[in-house]
């Protein structure tokens, strides 16, 4: 028999995720206000500096936290993040960053940017306009290293995943799939659609920062030339390209 | 083919099945996707490092099944050990004992077989390896390119890379010995349910800690496909992606188990019904396709005197070393 779905009343929980994690459910939809308290929490737990905290790990809807019980456990950790909760004013912890993301578009699509305008309906001069006006948001960085996952794609762009998946989608991949965004970091295989490339570096392991793209972040893109996108992959090879960030 | 000269290194002349660096893992980079990596069988990582007078966490080579083979070239030799198994291990041919300190001369060649009681094993060399940690450790994942040699598993021709040996050159010898876990062909595995039982129905729960599970042969780093008797979702197999742990029991549309380990990808989107215990991560992914699981409930404050258990037997290990040759007794470096 189905379970009720969960009510409102019902969160934030707190699940137990073996002997070391605890998972913080702040909700069951993908939603800015969900996620808004999900990072919210992670960054007040990162000011607090729980002795026996490991890491967080902000996901759409939940935090996931994972500790040392030999230094604290579930019932003063949860006690503790409900008191964090409680005393959080909303964006308390610093405004959300503001990413441009420049993108070649069709660069590196392999004929995904027009068979996903076919199949929207739309011309892929369209598809980009749409894609460029739009104002998304990190969710969660997850599946890869990297791998950021953007909400707020504009409903004319919704369209299903492919059941094949592709191979081949190289590092910097501006991708679309279902009602979600995302920009890769590494190649991969995706059934989401490619729509362009960004020569800006989402990993990079010898930079001081190495992950460029964190939860909470909001991001825009804009379009550039193929021949811009050379120069800045040049740039980005020397480590010498700088993404516009407003903090 | 890497040019030696003048370095200390271990050179790999025949590859073993999927050996990678590893020590204790990479914490903290999560929330960028970054796996936590580190040796699967981590007690087992500890045993030969402090066989080998390393502290417990430093890296060694982890071997899936077959260990290969490996030329010493370090001026004045270097200690070794494998352990992880009863690992059949020869020294220039000649064969000598896993779970025991073994002294390698420089041009000496070490080969590591199978054991029948083991996936994972580790050689450990005195000083360890010097290769850069990358965010922060010096564990591989071979996915996303980071840590280890390259980001990459070793193959014939590599030469890794020693650190500086914790022992002066021309002590004498002192043979350390220690005691091959046993291990059952059908294991007893201990959980905490969630974080999403919920999602199935209570019959499945029963099943799931009634019934024995086999080790398929899909097996790697990441997780271990189990076959068994399927689970069946109340709620659908999707789940919004959250976060997953090494230990994590996914259950996909199939109803089929799989158990997540080091490699695996730190969020989700298949429920999981269970977490599998810190404690007995290891003891789990040192089962061989073939043997079977039979997973055990506790309760959280079980779970957590598990751990404390389980943390003090590294704690241990340094007073369980049986010092074979009474001529020079040294106490390994704690560092």
């Amino acid at each position: 028999m189905p379970t009720a779905p969960p009510n409102r009343l019902d969160f934030p929980r707190f699940l137990p995720v073996g002997d070391t994690g605890l998972l913080v459910e702040f909700g069951d939809a993908i939603s800015l206000s969900l996620n808004m308290a999900v990072v919210e929490l992670d960054r007040s737990l990162a000011k607090a500096r729980l002795p026996g905290l490991v890491e967080s790990v902000p996901t759409y809807r939940s935090l996931l936290i994972e500790y040392e019980p030999a230094l604290i456990r579930l019932p003063k950790l949860i006690e503790r993040i409900k008191l964090l909760l409680r005393a959080s004013k909303p964006r308390s912890h610093g405004a959300d960053r503001q990413l441009l993301v420049p993108v070649a578009y069709d660069e590196g699509s392999d004929e995904d940017l027009a068979t996903a305008s076919g199949l929207l309906g739309l011309k892929p001069d369209a598809v980009i306009s749409a894609h460029v006006a739009a104002h998304y948001r990190v969710y969660m960085i997850g599946f890869m290293p990297g791998f950021a996952y953007l909400g707020g794609l504009p409903p004319e762009l919704h369209l299903p995943r492919r059941n094949v998946v592709r191979s081949g989608a190289p590092e910097g991949s501006i991708m679309i799939g279902g009602i979600q965004a995302a920009i890769a970091a590494r190649p991969l295989r995706t059934g989401w659609y490619v729509i362009g490339r960004t020569p800006v570096r989402g990993f990079d392991k010898t930079r001081a920062e190495p992950f460029l793209f964190r939860a909470g972040d909001n991001v825009r893109f804009r379009q550039i030339d193929d021949k811009e996108f050379e120069r800045l992959v040049a740039k980005a090879a020397e480590g010498s390209l700088v993404i516009e960030v407003v903090e | 083919m890497t040019d030696v000269g003048a370095r200390s290194v271990l050179l790999v002349r025949q590859q073993g099945q999927f050996v990678t660096v590893q020590d204790y893992g990479r914490m903290g980079w999560k929330r960028f996707g970054v796996p936590r990596s580190g040796a699967m069988d981590l007690l087992s990582l500890a045993v030969a490092n402090v066989l080998v007078g390393n502290s417990l966490h430093a890296p060694a080579l982890e071997f899936m099944f077959v260990g290969g083979e490996y030329e010493l070239l370090a001026e004045g030799g270097r200690r070794v050990a494998v352990t992880g198994g009863s690992f059949p291990v020869f020294q220039n041919g000649k064969r000598v004992s896993a779970y025991r300190s073994i002294q390698l001369s420089r041009g000496d060649i070490l080969r590591i077989g199978a054991a029948p009681d083991a996936v994972w094993g580790y050689l450990a060399i005195n000083g360890s390896f010097a290769m850069p940690r990358e965010l922060g450790s010096a564990s591989t994942n071979v996915a996303s390119g980071i840590g280890g040699l390259d980001g990459c598993a070793l193959r014939a021709g590599d030469a890794v890379p020693l650190g500086t040996s914790v022992l002066d050159a021309g002590q004498p010898n002192v043979e350390q010995t220690f005691y091959a876990p046993q291990r059952p062909k059908s294991l007893l595995v201990r959980v905490v349910l969630g974080p999403q039982d919920n999602y199935f129905d209570p019959k499945s729960l029963d099943v799931l800690l009634s019934e024995p599970f086999t080790i398929t042969h899909h097996i790697d780093r990441m997780g271990y496909n189990l076959l068994g008797p399927k689970l069946v979702h109340a709620r659908g197999p999707d789940l919004i992606s959250d976060g997953v742990v090494p230990g994590s029991i996914q259950v996909p549309g199939s109803g089929q188990l799989i158990a997540l380990f080091a490699d695996c990808q730190p969020t989700g989107g298949y429920p999981k019904v269970a977490t599998v215990l810190s404690a007995d991560i290891g003891r789990l992914a040192q089962s061989r396709p073939g043997s079977t699981v039979r997973f055990y409930s506790v309760t959280i404050e079980e779970a957590y005197e598990a751990r404390l258990s389980f943390l003090r037997r590294f704690e241990q290990l340094y007073h369980q070393i049986t010092t074979v040759s009474q001529d020079y007794v040294q106490q390994p470096q704690l560092v």
